[in-house]
């Protein structure tokens, strides 16, 4: 079922002589897989939508499509449809004439293009719209034309450069679930940029997580949040702690002056390594029952959870917690082995 | 805050110099010698329709060859760089800080019998040679006072109003909407009449008023290239005023059919653009 559409090798784009935005990318994905690249601004991120779109050409290494190399090949010649950021509509058409653009340039008869631009369009939620012009149309609303010009031509695969980027929280909540959905009906590989990691963990099957111009950690948004391959991504993804210390052995690191056990192993011996622990990992106690002992510093109400923030001897914790200490209170925090993710040092 | 008052210096400025004139052009149109009311400048004019279409022809070429030259022109600077794009605008621009009477008389120099072009050909032993392949017997090539030469100095007079408004709306399309285009498949031929030449409607329909009503109503031009041959309608209105058939009603009355007829063309071109929001009255 899975079968590998697109692979890239050795990818590398430098501006300008020395500027290098894409490091060395080696990055391949199947059919039907909804895939993010996530990243700040600047990472390259773009950049690798647009290659594989063909708006730019690598300086060096390959692009390949269902195994033929396509450096070479314009755009419009590419069985990929993009998404555009600012949905990049044609303002002198209506709705209609918009979805049926890519159809009309290869030709298709008249009536097809009908019914599949009916059906687009009921897709994205705009039946009735078709004579509307794209300047009467809600952000919201012009982003789902973008997205049905674009999946009505039936491509390959589907590049998202950061759709949803121009609405606001709430539609955006309720375009990613759409999205997902429209996805897996249309079951074609979508490509999505994001520099939103909960955007991504939200509808991804695979996260590629970039930062100047390198992948940094490739996995699913479960493996990426629980076992952060690096300091890097561990702050990325989510709140984290990320503390220094030094690997005792097999299923033992040493950090804030003690001993923990881990279910981390393979590393050398007193291999210096970053920890992560997750703020919402850490548990709260009486003094005398807590692996550590900190110093209450700061409670902040954030809703769901109070935000707590404990001045330990080495160290500074954030700790997610239902019930709030009081400011200023010695508590005792705690780490079960399975939520301390060891990483090695960069 | 409304400060309606900063309108004032222009409002009363309108009032003495656009709306009392034009009233005053509506009223001698209608007026004659005698002080009585009267058609008849209407009537004397239907004598001069030939003047009317001369002049909207020769104004319709010229704005033609304009669009041909400028369009082309505007559309390959808009994908230039920064510097070039700079230098080639001081390049449009350059012609137009000049005197315009000035302009059009170096032309007279260089179109005329004896003038530039044809004194270089004729040294360059060029007629011999025409004349031998041809059968003719040429000295120089006619060039001045023919309505080519009228149609020469309005496309160089007025051909940089065609390009600017043309340049500023290609220049404003957004690449990401060429790019969506070429996504869905459209190759560059496509793109360009299928997305760039629709949106820059806008800027053709300013260029073509910008260059047809000054066209349509220059006379200096007319006069000093088309050395009176071809009478357009500014050479009639002023002959109107200053010339020897001093007639200012059947001036007025010209000038009135004349915008009347402006008018007319720019709310037609005007349809054309509707929904873009750039097209102008001029």
């Amino acid at each position: 079922m899975s079968k590998e559409l697109i692979r890239l090798t050795n990818v590398s784009m430098v501006f300008d002589e020395n500027t290098v935005v894409l490091d060395n990318i080696n990055l391949y994905f199947n059919d039907a897989e909804f895939l993010t690249l996530l990243g700040p601004s600047g990472c390259g991120k773009t950049t690798t939508l647009r290659i594989i779109g063909g708006f730019q050409k690598p300086t060096s290494g390959d692009v390949f499509f269902d195994g033929v190399r396509i450096n070479d090949v314009p755009p419009y010649k590419r069985q990929i449809n993009t998404v555009f950021q600012k949905y990049a509509l044609f303002t002198h058409m209506n709705i209609y004439d918009n979805v049926a653009f890519g159809m009309r340039i290869s030709k298709t008869p008249e009536a097809d293009i009908r019914r599949r631009v009916d059906e687009a369009l009921n897709m994205v939620n705009l039946s009735g719209f078709e004579k509307r012009s794209v300047n009467a149309l809600s952000g919201g609303q012009q982003q789902r034309v973008a997205i049905a010009r674009a999946i009505v031509n039936r491509p390959k695969v589907l590049l998202l450069d950061e759709p949803l980027g121009a609405l606001d929280l709430k539609l955006r909540k309720e375009m990613q679930t759409e999205l997902k959905k429209i996805q897996q009906q249309v079951g074609i590989t979508f490509v999505y940029v994001t520099h939103d990691q909960e955007e991504a963990l939200t509808m991804s099957d695979t996260i590629v997580v970039m930062n100047e111009g390198r992948i940094q950690q490739i996995g699913t948004p479960i493996d990426i949040y629980n076992e952060p391959k690096n300091a890097f991504v561990a702050n990325f993804i989510g709140e984290s702690n990320i503390i220094s210390g030094v690997m005792e052995r097999d299923y033992c690191v040493r950090f804030a002056g003690r001993e923990f056990a881990c279910t981390d192993k393979g590393f050398a011996a007193k291999e210096a390594v970053d920890i992560v622990v997750r703020p919402e990992d850490l548990m709260i106690s009486e003094p005398a029952n807590g692996q550590m002992v900190g110093k209450v510093d700061s409670v902040v109400f954030k809703g769901i959870f109070y935000e707590v923030m404990v001045e330990s001897q080495d160290f500074r914790w954030k700790v997610q917690t239902t019930r709030a200490p009081q400011k200023g209170q010695l508590i005792g925090l705690s780490v079960d082995p399975d939520n301390i993710q060891v990483m090695h040092k960069r | 805050m409304k400060k309606k008052y900063l309108a004032v210096p222009y409002v009363v400025w309108m009032a003495v110099f656009v709306i009392v004139p034009l009233v005053l052009v509506l009223l001698y149109a209608l007026g004659s010698r005698d002080g009585s009311f009267t058609l008849d400048n209407f009537r004397t004019m239907t004598q001069y329709w030939g003047v009317f279409a001369s002049s909207f022809q020769l104004a319709l070429i010229a704005t033609a060859v304009c669009l041909l030259i400028g369009y082309p022109v505007s559309y390959w600077l808009s994908r230039e760089g920064p510097g070039i794009k700079r230098i080639a605008m001081i390049a449009i621009m350059l012609p137009m800080w000049m005197n315009f009477l000035l302009r059009t008389y170096a032309w007279m120099s260089i179109l005329e019998n004896t003038g530039i072009i044809n004194t270089v050909l004729g040294n360059l032993g060029f007629f011999e040679l025409f004349n031998g392949v041809f059968g003719t017997n040429l000295k120089y090539f006619p060039m001045i006072n023919t309505p080519g030469a009228v149609v020469l100095g309005m496309v160089y007079n007025y051909l940089p109003f065609m390009i600017l408004p043309i340049y500023t709306v290609i220049d404003k399309i957004d690449p990401k909407v060429i790019e969506a285009a070429e996504d869905l498949g459209a190759n560059s031929i496509q793109v360009f009449w299928k997305i760039i030449f629709p949106l820059s409607l806008p800027g053709v329909l300013s260029g073509v008023a910008m260059v047809f009503i000054p066209a349509v109503s220059t006379f200096a031009i007319s006069k000093l290239l088309g050395g009176g041959m071809t009478m357009l309608l500014g050479d009639l209105i002023e002959m109107q005023f200053y010339g020897s058939a001093y007639n200012p009603y059947l001036g007025s009355a010209i000038s009135l059919v004349m915008m009347v007829i402006v008018l007319i063309c720019m709310t037609i071109i005007n349809r054309f653009g509707e929904g873009e929001g750039e097209a102008m009255y001029f």
